[in-house]
């Protein structure tokens, strides 16, 4: 019995470890439930990447100003640095520091957007560029 | 039933132990240096390196996300706390930091700027007491520099972008070399 419980915690343990190892699922899971849903849409990031904004300022109406129409490709900043294309498949670590992640949100929403971003919008975001 | 308490020690020691020596780590962490190690007398010195980048620290990591890190001497003190307080509108684009953060950046910037400890550099001529630039290419030294020299259409062109981008045609800017033209 005693063994039995012992490979149960070994067994909760290396879970524990296996979710902790996949931060970008962490980051979704915690959007998820901000916008009160179980799933996120490609489909939508994508139309939310490709948009032309209002109300943001006005030399970048759309995420594509810097980003590139495809995000596959690098992007230019207006101050005429390359951005790293954005796909988790291309950059692997993508959309895993939550901090990061929010500290872009934060800045490119109000600069494209002038607001915040829903948890929705961000997750769709991260579905689109996790389905590249 | 009952887990032996030695596994239940290793079991509930671990991980706040694993914690602190992540803590202890990160306090070991060396602070990034206030004062640049730079020799300003080279400044403007030919073939030299005129002006020293903020090389390896927070300044460098966060102003280099989106533009060249400046570097802290091509300003006076007054123009990095005025643009350090405008984040939030940074030339059109929001470029918001956490308090920490930005005061890091902020002192680094002040501590090395063109007029720090006093100093005067060639950098401020032309420049009045309450004139605040809040770009480079706003001050009477850049103009001259490069007024007359680059035709105004070449920052246009597409390949350099912008004036904001010194390495278009500085190719070592982001090493501190600018005399290259």
């Amino acid at each position: 019995m005693r063994l039995m419980i012992f490979f149960a915690v070994a067994f909760a343990s290396v879970s524990a470890v296996a979710i902790a190892s996949s931060p970008r699922q962490a980051i979704l899971d915690d959007y998820a439930k901000q916008a009160n849903t179980t799933s996120f849409s490609p489909e939508r990031g994508r139309a939310f990447f490709e948009a032309p904004h209002t109300g943001g300022k006005p030399a970048t109406p759309s995420c594509t100003t810097c980003h590139g129409k495809d995000p596959r490709q690098t992007g230019r900043t207006r101050a005429g640095k390359v951005i790293d294309p954005m796909p988790v498949s291309v950059n692997s670590k993508r959309f895993t520091d939550p901090k990061f992640v929010e500290k872009w949100f934060t800045r490119n929403c109000d600069t494209v957007l002038g607001r915040s971003c829903t948890a929705a919008e961000k997750g769709d975001f991260i579905a689109y560029l996790s389905s590249l | 039933m009952r887990i032996p308490l030695s596994r239940r020690i290793a079991l509930f020691t671990g991980v706040p132990l694993a914690l602190a020596g992540l803590m202890l780590a990160t306090g070991l962490m060396p602070r990034s240096q206030v004062k640049a190690e730079s020799n300003y007398e080279n400044e403007g010195g030919g073939e030299g390196q005129s002006f020293p980048p903020n090389s390896g620290n927070i300044v460098q990591k966060e102003c280099s996300a989106c533009h060249m890190a400046y570097p802290a001497g091509f300003l006076p003190a007054r123009s990095w706390e005025a643009i350090m307080a405008g984040l939030k509108d940074h030339f059109g684009e929001n470029a918001t930091l956490d308090e920490a953060t930005a005061k890091s950046i902020t002192d680094f910037l002040t501590a090395n700027a063109a007029d720090a400890d006093g100093r005067y550099s060639r950098v401020l001529r032309g420049l009045g007491p309450d004139d605040v630039p809040l770009r480079i290419s706003e001050t009477p030294w850049w103009k001259r520099r490069h007024e007359g020299e680059v035709r105004p259409s070449a920052f246009n062109d597409p390949r350099v972008g912008s004036k904001a981008n010194c390495v278009a045609c500085h190719r070592d800017a982001d090493q501190g070399y600018y005399e290259d033209d």
